[in-house]
């Protein structure tokens, strides 16, 4: 029980914390902690020096060789006083209890709710803004929000295929994403910056490599990271080589590029793929010799992924390699 | 007997769940009030071999051994009946209704939920005509009345999840 | 009374040859003998389980490693979890509890003799089905390979979409095998301490580890029968295109969440009750002192047994329940605190004005007071919902049940196995080494688990086969790792100790321990009848007004 207080201590430990809430839900689940942690605490202190009391007074003398110490069989006034004090204590715990998730399910929308919502796909995250006209893919970006004049995210998490879980710990708890199974949850970060989690619910071969990374911005940047991402990809004269041998290839059948003939939506969206620090789910940096070797043979990457090595060239991967660093 | 019979009704109570929480659920196919028609003549058979087991066990521990054995014989006669019929209701939805256990949830549901009593109706069945071969052989005496008891009450844990299955079935699902 | 007893082991002269002693073991109906084959089933299921442990560990000893691929590290963690609760921790509990029981209420055996062999014979059955999926379990499609989702085997993971070949199937249909074993010795169980008691022994005056049994078998009657119609309902879906947990078809992933549960959690009581019941028995001898407050351990467990049915989701805090269903489920898991918390007192007040002897049974038994303590505690943490929505689904609910399985669980089986192994062996074990085994296993255990609970808060789900770096993970998951070895070497010494002291170890006599219970009154190992004469008792402790003519029990209960 030492132990959190000393995690608390020292300063930032892990990006993905419990006990460094960013945003309400994960607070309230904190404040909840500290409290249930301070009366596990106290109860494994009493219950601990009683043991350990016990361990060193009544242990065997060699003065007490022969005699067997006095038998005693029970106490009515004991075991009543030890069922009746847990009782209140657990009393107590369950109204802290409650009262945390009443205020996280049942917290009503606020007008100014942004709403997102997250399918989750073996092994990567699609996120589409409904009423911002935006469809992308791992990398979540929302708004941080002011306590004064609060601007939480709610999402909607769906499934497209088997169960996942969106964890990312300094914003809130873990929810599950379950086919046939809308859930909801909200996050309001009350500070900008990039938070990491990952998939929580076991979905298959890849479900350690099923990276969260969620970026607040100020509205300003958030406003702005919408308006490019609504914008379908730059149009360029000449087709080029890439663009052909994307089209003409599976690629399109999984992804799609807004403004071209590409709108396959088994995979992720790619018409602003380099906007994005990493892919694959967060599980390599977005650089175009990473981006090479995962079109040659993404199981070199992220063995398990669903995507096929499609058999490019060398020349053709280049060229694809290229069209993609077109994608802002 | 009792702790094996606590075990099925457990098992028994998920599949009945299961069927009551997917009732109206199917997104397509047949619907239980179009094709499900309450089996009331198997069901009068199926609970009057209760009946008639109930009657032969005390007959065994009287120790009139023909009577027993025609009673059992009953018994045996009427259980057949029922799944008899039950496989004759499943031919006219298989064929005639185009409901299999692929079709839907209700499919699904229904042919495990009445599936698996039938499958402990086939059981019962066996170890009833077992106990059958013994008598007509002569083997049988008033000192078996307790393990014909024990056979009873399998029987009679058939019969009652039968009741409630009926009910959930073709009583409340429709 | 004591009983005289002619032994039945006899000079190796005239054993017979080994392929009659053998075919005995296969045969044997003795309830005694059934018992020391699950156990040593048991046993080497340990064993493989901990190597599968151990490859896991040394995955993730440090980020982005690769000493084995996803798929494999999925088929370890899948098959640990299902080796240790239904092939180490069932048997285990199963095997003393077919040994012991009849001994202790002063029957002959068990009601079902035969029931009890095929029961034997169906789980390890199951078990060995289970272990040949590494050959067979692709089926069609190539070398094949062992289950790969997990213990638990969630919905529509476990459909012909996301499992193709056979691996699932070699998980199913083991458990379901294994668990019509379970409902057999269950039945026995509860016939066994309803009819054969022996004559004075009401059912307030039968020792604690029978009824502690006896409800242990009444949650398996209850509660393998979900799991079982579960399984059915999945091999349904997969081979006969049923829609049980068919999401496209509008089939429900949740409900398979539900059965499981509805199953599951009932379980890790059924696997925690026996290790009460031999704490029970062992912290009484080593205080010399009756346990405290019998009627209200009775009371607390059957107590535990029916809250255990009513607080399953709180496995599924995260799925989306409602508020209000999120809450009761808070209230029932907290709920069963109280009767655990009780049961704990007890035992301190046991051994509480008595003379404690720290012979290594009882060393076992106060690791487990200790370890158990924290595992209630770190469940209570669980039990507030919105705590579990951070900690669940992490390092930190993976600390905290192996502290319940193993710090709590084996710490009691391996109290159970030194203190009954003169009986059933003849002999004694090494004291020394089985300190060795104490401090060596103690010491692991608490280097792996203690410090487990660390990367679950820092963020670290379970389940995945690596981890980035720059998590704040590193460090923890290399302690955790180097734990591992003390157990390892610990679980050696102590299979060691078990073996040499078979042959080597001095000879027993029929109550090494001057204990209490009826199993104490007949010799070292029991003749296969048990007692030469059925006993009589007055009390709950025989061999006590035995040996205390001028005050037995009876003039107290």
């Amino acid at each position: 029980m030492l132990i959190p207080a000393f995690i608390l201590a020292v300063p930032p430990l892990s990006p993905t914390n419990i006990f460094a809430p960013a945003s309400t839900p994960a607070q309230s689940i904190f404040d909840l902690s500290l409290f249930v942690l301070e009366v596990t605490g106290a109860i494994f202190v009493v219950v601990f020096s009683l043991l350990a009391y016990a361990v060193v007074k009544f242990r065997k003398r060699s003065s007490s060789e022969g005699r067997e110490p006095a038998q005693v069989y029970g106490s009515s006034q004991l075991e009543l006083a030890w069922t009746v004090i847990p009782v209140l204590i657990v009393v107590t715990l369950f109204l802290a209890a409650a009262r945390v998730i009443a205020s996280v399910q049942n917290a009503p929308k606020p007008d100014s709710a942004i709403d997102v919502t997250v399918i989750g796909h073996q092994f990567w995250w699609e996120y589409r803004y409904p009423s911002l006209k935006v469809v992308t893919a791992n990398e979540l970006h929302i708004p941080v929000s002011d306590p004064a004049h609060p601007t939480p995210t709610f999402l909607t998490l769906l499934s497209a295929d088997t169960d996942h879980s969106f964890w990312v710990p300094r914003l809130a708890g873990k929810t599950d994403l379950i086919p046939n199974h809308p859930n909801s949850m909200w996050v309001d970060p009350h500070e900008t910056g990039l938070f990491l989690g990952q998939c929580a619910q076991y979905c298959g071969t890849q479900h350690a490599m099923m990276l969260l990374r969620v970026y607040v911005q100020t509205r300003d940047e958030f406003d702005r990271w919408i308006r490019e991402q609504s914008q379908p990809a730059q149009s360029t004269s000449v087709i080029s080589e890439g663009q052909k041998i994307f089209e003409r290839t599976a690629c399109i059948n999984c992804h799609a590029v807004a403004g071209t003939a590409a709108n396959g939506r088994f995979g992720p969206d790619l018409t602003h793929l380099m906007s994005r620090d990493t892919f694959a789910s967060g599980a390599a940096p977005n650089t175009p010799a990473n981006l090479r070797q995962w079109i040659k043979d993404p199981s070199a990457i992220k063995p398990g992924s669903k995507m096929p090595a499609m058999g490019l060239s060398d020349s053709e991967l280049d060229a694809v390699t290229q069209y993609m660093e077109t994608l802002r | 007997m009792y702790c094996l019979i606590a075990a099925e009704v457990a098992i028994f109570t998920i599949f009945v769940i299961a069927y009551i929480f997917y009732i109206g659920k199917s997104v397509s196919g047949p619907q239980p009030s179009e094709v499900l028609h309450p089996p009331i003549f198997l069901t009068v058979c199926l609970l009057s071999s209760s009946l008639t087991i109930h009657l032969t066990v005390r007959f065994l521990r009287s120790g009139q051994i023909a009577s027993f054995g025609l009673w059992w014989l009953l018994t045996i006669v009427l259980g057949t009946i029922f799944l008899l019929g039950t496989f004759r209701e499943w031919r006219h939805l298989i064929y005639d209704e185009g409901l299999t256990i692929q079709t839907n949830l209700f499919g699904t549901t229904y042919y495990s939920l009445v599936g698996l009593h039938a499958f402990h109706v086939t059981v019962g069945l066996l170890l009833l005509t077992t106990m059958s071969i013994f008598t007509f052989r002569g083997d049988v005496g008033k000192q078996h009345s307790g393990r014909a008891e024990v056979l009873s009450m399998y029987w009679h844990f058939v019969d009652v999840v039968w009741v409630v299955v009926f009910t959930v079935v073709y009583v409340v699902g429709r | 009374m004591p009983t005289e007893s002619i032994s039945l082991t006899g000079p190796i002269a005239t054993r017979g040859p080994l392929l009659e002693q053998l075919h005995q073991w296969v045969t044997t109906v003795d309830h005694k003998r059934l018992g020391l084959l699950y156990i040593f089933y048991a046993v080497v299921f340990l064993v493989i389980g901990g190597v599968e442990a151990t490859i896991m560990r040394i995955q993730l000893i440090r980020p982005l490693n690769n000493f084995v691929s996803p798929e494999v590290f999925n088929r370890m963690f899948t098959m640990h979890g299902t080796t240790m609760i239904f092939f180490v921790a069932m048997p285990l509990v199963f095997g003393f509890a077919n040994y012991l029981v009849p001994l202790m209420i002063g029957a002959r055996d068990m009601a079902f003799p035969r029931l009890n062999a095929f029961s034997f014979w169906m789980t390890a059955f199951g078990g060995i089905f289970l272990y040949f999926s590494f050959i067979g379990g692709d089926g069609l499609y190539g070398a094949g390979n062992a289950p790969d989702v997990g213990w638990f085997a969630y919905a529509p993971l476990t459909s012909q979409t996301f499992s193709q070949g056979h691996s699932t199937d070699f998980w199913t249909l083991s458990l379901l095998v294994s668990g019509i074993g379970s409902i057999g010795t269950a039945i026995n169980i509860i016939a066994t301490i309803f009819c054969l008691r022996c004559k004075g022994m009401t059912l307030g005056k039968m020792p604690l580890l029978a009824w502690l049994n006896l409800t242990m078998g009444g949650l398996v009657i209850l509660v393998i029968g979900p799991l079982t119609a579960a399984q059915l309902m999945l091999l349904v879906d997969r081979y006969l295109g049923g829609h049980f947990f068919d999401t496209q078809a509008g089939g429900s992933a949740v409900i398979w969440m539900h059965f499981f549960w509805i199953f599951g959690h009932p379980e890790v009581y059924v696997l925690v009750i026996p290790a009460f019941a031999f704490v029970s028995e062992i912290v009484p001898v080593f205080s010399r002192k009756a346990i405290f407050g019998y009627p209200i351990m009775v009371a607390a467990t059957v107590g535990i047994g029916f809250i255990s049915m009513s607080v399953w989701a709180h496995h599924m805090f995260t799925v989306g329940m409602s508020s209000s269903g999120n809450t009761f489920f808070v209230l029932s898991t907290m709920a069963i605190a109280v009767p655990t918390g009780i049961k704990i007192f007890n035992w301190l007040a046991t051994m509480w004005g008595g003379q404690v002897h720290f012979r290594v049974p009882m060393l076992f038994c106060i690791a487990f007071l200790f370890q158990f303590l924290i595992a209630g505690l770190t469940g209570v943490m669980l039990a507030a919902a919105p705590f579990d929505w951070q900690l669940t689904a992490s390092y930190f609910v993976v600390a905290h049940f192996h502290y319940v399985i193993v710090g709590a669980i084996l710490f009691g089986i391996f109290a159970a196995f030194y203190y009954w192994y003169p009986k059933m062996s003849g002999r004694m074990y090494n004291e020394r080494f089985g300190q060795l085994h104490f401090w060596l296993f103690t010491i692991g255990f608490h280097l792996t688990f203690d410090f487990m609970h660390i990367p679950g808060i820092l963020g670290m789900p379970r389940r995945i086969y690596t981890y980035e770096p720059g998590r704040g993970w590193d460090s923890w998951n290399l302690i955790v790792t180097i734990g591992v070895l003390f157990q390892a070497v610990g679980v050696l010494v102590f299979v060691g100790n078990l073996l040499w002291s078979y042959w080597r170890g001095a000879i027993a006599g029929s109550d090494p321990w001057d204990a209490w219970t009826l199993e104490w009154s007949t010799s070292s190992p029991p003749p296969a009848y048990n007692f030469a004469r059925i006993p009589e008792v007055r009390s709950r402790r025989p061999l006590w007004d035995l040996k205390h003519p001028e005050d037995p029990d009876w003039h107290y209960e």
